[in-house]
């Protein structure tokens, strides 16, 4: 497989991040090799091997769904970058042309 | 050596105090400040704790932990105290709520001493991804301390604590615990509850001990371990009394993974020392065998795609909108996610959540990401089937000692630092590093020791005899 800019442009929409041009080549070159790197379990025979996915043994049991206050607005909103007494801010992105 | 223990028989005797002795703590870290192990000492939280637990045990009702005081890694939930995964995207982040783990250690009357530099988010083994600086190795401050754990290895070995909380995903714990020189406990996955743990790998992820002792580690793992109706993926079944641990061992069926002992990336003077351990325990009465492991080469690949893939989901909550950093740039929806991620996070953590974007996304899902948990599959199959016979599978813990800081540039050569940890998290295996050796260079190198799933107790029964025999 290999890693080109389309590739890395579609990831890093994915990713919702972004590069600049002089890291572009930086993450294509770091890809590139971690891709290879991991292309070597091609080498495994995994025919009629299920995927391993859960990880605990036994039932799980999950608590019962009762309804209880753990955080108050207020605290909520402590960690907002932007915020005022009761939400969050964010920068406006409705009236755009889109 | 600055155990709890040690510490236990010095209150009893009336030596010292949970103030004192919180205080000498304090100043060390501080006369310390260049190792970079601690982001924040919890100074005014930490004497208040420990003044209370005094007067605890005064009244004859201190806990198991009455005074250990206890440094956590920089991923862990502490209410009303910063957590920032040290990462800048979460700088100045306060927890609402503590870590499961952190309650039971209060509730025993421990002491939280402060949080520990890590690599961002936990991903690394040098402890050079920290956007707060790398943290120097206290032995040797030209190295690493290993990572992701690197500043909670290098406060206990450097005697800033009695103990420190770690996280491990593929060795983040056991790693740093081997280039430190101290003791380091991956329980079971699920043996303690992730609540409250800044997630990386979920599938791989648990929270254990870095100590001076067996004992420690024993303590700390009883009083945290058990199910946790904040985590479902917590194992069910109630832990066992751990501690106080067992003298000597009877014989045990011990097999030693050839294929890792003889890898060709482990340096010569560990595989003798490691085949040295085999003979040796083979003429104190312990049944010993080599057995092949063919995946050997195929361990980290698996565990990057997998962990990756979890990365990249678990990390998609960082969109600065509701905490944590938010860009100068953000004038619209797009660019709030977009410039905030991207300045927020390091490069290594850009880099996994691009690959892991990539096998999971349609097209390649099947042939990366399926394609790891099947061998994942093989990989636990094969070690279940070790443990048929098997009370413990020995290998080293690395392949290498410490390095120097800045010393691996290569992402690939940096990843293979996992080679032999991965195995129990992908497993699920508990796992401990022993720091049994020093090498010639003067560098410490630990041996890990894995037992079958939730088999704790024994292997630190053994643990505890091995260490005191070697």
């Amino acid at each position: 497989m290999k890693i080109d800019q389309k590739l890395i442009s579609q990831l890093a929409k994915l990713s919702k991040l972004e590069f600049t041009k002089e890291e572009l080549p930086k993450i294509e070159e770091d890809l590139t090799k971690m891709l290879a790197f991991v292309e070597k379990l091609n080498e495994v025979d995994t025919n009629n091997v299920e995927p391993l996915i859960y990880m605990t043994a036994g039932s799980q049991k999950p608590r019962e769904d009762v309804a209880e206050t753990r955080i108050t607005q207020k605290e909520a909103l402590k960690n907002g970058p932007q915020k005022d007494s009761d939400y969050f801010r964010v920068p406006k992105f409705l009236n755009k042309k889109d | 050596m600055n155990t709890f223990q040690a510490f236990k028989s010095d209150l009893n005797a009336g030596k010292t105090s949970c103030v004192e002795t919180t205080t000498n703590f304090i100043d060390k870290i501080k006369s310390n400040a260049h190792l970079n192990a601690f982001l924040e000492i919890f100074e005014t939280t930490a004497l208040q704790q420990a003044a209370l637990v005094d007067q605890k045990i005064k009244e004859g009702k201190g806990g198991k932990l009455a005074g250990m005081v206890i440094g956590i890694k920089d991923n862990i939930c502490y209410i009303n105290h910063k957590v920032s995964a040290s990462s800048k995207i979460l700088e100045n982040f306060e927890s609402l709520f503590s870590a499961t783990a952190i309650n039971r250690l209060l509730q025993e009357d421990a002491i939280i001493i402060g949080r520990l530099n890590c690599d961002e988010f936990a991903m690394g083994s040098s402890n050079e991804n920290s956007a707060f600086g790398p943290v120097k190795n206290p032995l040797d401050t030209s190295k690493v301390p290993g990572g992701s754990s690197g500043g909670s290895a290098a406060a206990v070995a450097a005697g800033l604590c009695h103990a420190a909380l770690g996280s491990d995903t593929g060795g983040s714990i056991r790693q740093p615990a081997s280039f430190c020189g101290v003791v380091g406990l991956k329980p079971s996955y699920g043996r303690i509850s992730r609540y409250g743990l800044i997630a990386y790998g979920s599938s791989l992820d648990q929270i254990g001990p870095l100590t001076n002792s067996v004992d420690d580690a024993a303590l700390l793992l009883e009083v945290m371990g058990g199910p946790d109706g904040m985590d479902t993926t917590a194992f069910q079944e109630p832990i066992e009394n751990l501690f106080p641990l067992q003298e000597g061992s009877s014989p045990k069926n011990i097999v030693f993974l050839g294929d890792a002992v003889n890898h060709p990336n482990t340096d010569p003077e560990i595989v003798s020392k490691t085949k040295g351990l085999a003979e040796k325990l083979e003429t104190l009465g312990h049944h010993v065998s080599f057995k092949s492991f063919d995946l050997i080469d195929h361990l980290v690949p698996a565990y990057n795609v997998i962990s990756n893939a979890e990365a990249s989901s678990n990390l998609s909550r960082y969109d600065g909108v509701h905490y944590g950093y938010r860009s100068k740039d953000a004038t619209d929806m797009e660019t709030t996610y977009f410039k905030s991620r991207s300045e927020g996070f390091g490069w290594e953590v850009k880099r996994r959540i691009m690959l892991g974007s990539f096998v999971l996304s349609a097209g390649y899902y099947d042939a990366y990401f399926s394609k790891a948990q099947k061998v994942r599959r093989l990989i636990q199959d094969y070690t279940n089937k070790l443990f048929e016979d098997a009370d413990f599978v020995i290998y080293p813990t690395t392949p290498n000692t410490a390095f120097e800081i800045g010393a691996k540039t290569d992402p690939i050569e940096m990843y293979l630092q996992d080679i032999f940890t991965v195995h129990a998290n992908l497993a699920g295996n508990p796992c401990i590093s022993l720091p049994l050796y020093r090498h010639s260079n003067g560098l410490p190198y630990g041996m890990q020791v894995m037992a079958n799933h939730y088999k704790e107790k024994d292997l630190l029964n053994f643990s505890n005899f091995l260490i005191h025999t070697v």
